[in-house]
């Protein structure tokens, strides 16, 4: 294989690893935006989109309407997360509600172990395996899709919040509670609003994944710190920075472990390149706090 | 005839008894004023109108309904609007959004292009915000970002207006243009409760007024009665005895 067709082959694979970890920043911006919490159960919703999906199949669904059912499924446990796990509770500290958040996590994927083993599952690719040449290095269509759903997202959530009033209702709940309120806007169903949204997203990633990556009821944690990341070097609450942020991340992750150790003639071992994609997240946020693409918040006088 | 009604209204802010006990109305058409020093209660006393902060007894009657500890969110939708204190503007959305924003309570119930019609007539009454309607909120001036405030709830097309501190941070110029606009708009058919600090400027526009002290109704009159009033001249215009 020449090093154009190798090149092209990382570059679609940490793109379309990128994107996952950005579609998990996007959700956790979605209700960090409504709420200003961190939802640390973000990954289990892609776990469970996934996880989902296989047993939809499996009790002999066809894919497209598995698919649908499993997005609705997890939309609902979103709904459900919210309803029973974030509103009993005082909204008096977001740092209590991260907490359940984490708890929420932790029984999810319990769940998941429950009902569905420890084994990793597939679910068979949407449209076969045939590799799609791009020059002459060859495509798993698969991550096309990954790559379209993502893309489908990010526009779908972006003009949510720049185009219907509801979106921006929603932002309204995160700028000012109060004044949210007093125009009329029920925050209760905002913020449900937000985590059935966030759910949504997370679900048709996760179920797009599944294919190329398999999916394990473990995994939801990975996603969910990796998007964490994607979001904050992106610009925490910055609904495209968590994709740009995601996407370097893919990239880094992807080129460090095609690239480093031939580079460095063995001496860096191409295990390290979560490592290294990490350390320049780090350098990035060293360099700049408020992350790629967020704002420097103005001190209020 | 009686719009706006309290009646014996307890309220705690932060754990301390803040209203101990308030009754008063407005009337439907005329601007009441609500004075008195700082933490005296006003703002309190418009909070637990609006559903904000819990009235721990009494009760709050508007056009005839109990609307007692409803939610917030419902208040706008019985006809009765806050402007709050610091004007609490969307500061990163447009200009237009926060107007059409305050109408998100008739969404459901009136069609686009009635919003449309209230959204042109609002600009009519403030032509500055026709002019800035595509600028982010928090890029206006004091005076421009009161009259959004304004502009805003008044898209909820209120029969009264609960405005808090109007003029707070104001240019005299821009203070007397905002109460103007207040004049002006009382005349048009919306009932106003004011609560204010700048007295002299408030009792100028209104029909009546009542005076808070440390959470008490101490004093209840016409304007003219409580400008004539030695209490009120001492106290709050900064009028001595020999003067008057």
């Amino acid at each position: 294989m020449s090093l154009t067709d190798q090149l092209v082959q990382y570059l679609v694979t940490g793109v379309s690893i990128g994107v996952v970890y950005g579609v998990v920043g996007l959700g956790l911006t979605i209700i960090y935006n409504a709420t200003g919490i961190i939802n640390f159960a973000q990954g289990e919703f892609v776990m469970l989109g996934g996880m989902g999906a296989v047993a939809l199949v499996n009790v002999g669904l066809p894919l497209p309407v598995a698919v649908a059912v499993a997005v609705a499924v997890v939309t609902g446990v979103g709904l459900a997360v919210e309803r029973l796990a974030i509103r009993p509770l005082p909204a008096t500290s977001i740092m209590t509600l991260i907490i359940a958040t984490i708890g929420v996590s932790l029984v999810l994927k319990g769940g998941a172990k429950l009902l569905w083993g420890r084994e990793a599952v597939i679910l068979p690719p949407f449209s076969g395996t045939q590799p799609v040449r791009i020059g002459t290095a060859g495509i798993d269509p698969q991550r096309l899709w990954v790559m379209a759903v993502a893309v489908l997202s990010v526009i779908g959530v972006q003009s949510f919040f720049r185009y219907t009033l509801t979106g921006k209702a929603m932002q309204a709940c995160a700028i000012n509670r109060a004044a949210a309120q007093l125009v009329g806007i029920n925050i209760n169903r905002m913020v449900s609003l937000s985590f059935a949204l966030s759910a949504v997203v997370a679900a048709l990633a996760g179920v797009v994944l599944t294919p190329v990556t398999m999916m394990r009821y473990s995994q939801g944690t990975t996603f969910t710190l990796t998007g964490f990341l994607a979001a904050v070097v992106g610009g925490l609450g910055n609904s495209l920075g968590a994709v740009v942020g995601g996407i370097m991340l893919g990239l880094l992750e992807s080129l460090a472990g095609g690239f480093i150790d031939p580079l460095t003639g063995g001496m860096v071992s191409s295990g390290y390149n979560k490592a290294i994609a990490l350390a320049v997240a780090l350098l990035i946020l060293w360099l700049r706090p408020q992350g790629l693409l967020g704002r420097q918040k103005k001190e209020a006088l | 005839m009686s719009l706006l009604e309290l009646s014996s209204v307890t309220a705690a802010y932060e754990g301390l008894l803040a209203l101990k006990g308030i009754s008063l109305h407005a009337n439907e058409g005329e601007i009441t004023a609500l004075l008195g020093a700082n933490g005296a209660g006003k703002s309190t006393t418009l909070n637990v109108i609006c559903g904000l902060v819990t009235a721990q007894s009494g009760r709050v009657c508007f056009a005839g309904e109990d609307i007692t500890n409803i939610r917030a969110d419902q208040v706008v939708g019985k006809g009765l609007t806050q402007v709050p204190e610091g004007r609490l503007l969307f500061g990163e959305l447009t200009v237009q959004d926060n107007l059409l924003l305050g109408a998100y309570s008739r969404m459901s119930r009136r069609s686009r292009q009635q919003i449309q019609q209230d959204l042109e007539e609002v600009c009519e009454l403030f032509p500055v915000l026709a002019e800035a309607a595509h600028r982010r909120a928090d890029t206006l001036s004091g005076g421009q970002q009161q009259m959004l405030a304004i502009g805003r709830a008044m898209m909820s097309a209120p029969r009264m207006l609960l405005l808090d501190e109007p003029s707070v941070g104001l240019a005299p110029k821009a203070a007397n243009e905002v109460f103007a606009k207040i004049k002006a708009l009382c005349q048009r058919g919306t009932s106003i409760l004011l609560v204010e600090q700048n007295v002299a400027a408030a009792l100028k526009i209104a029909d009546r007024g009542y005076v808070l002290e440390v959470g008490q109704i101490v004093l209840e009159g016409t304007a003219e009665e409580l400008l004539a009033n030695r209490d009120v001249q001492r106290a709050y215009l900064g009028k001595d005895y020999e003067e008057v």
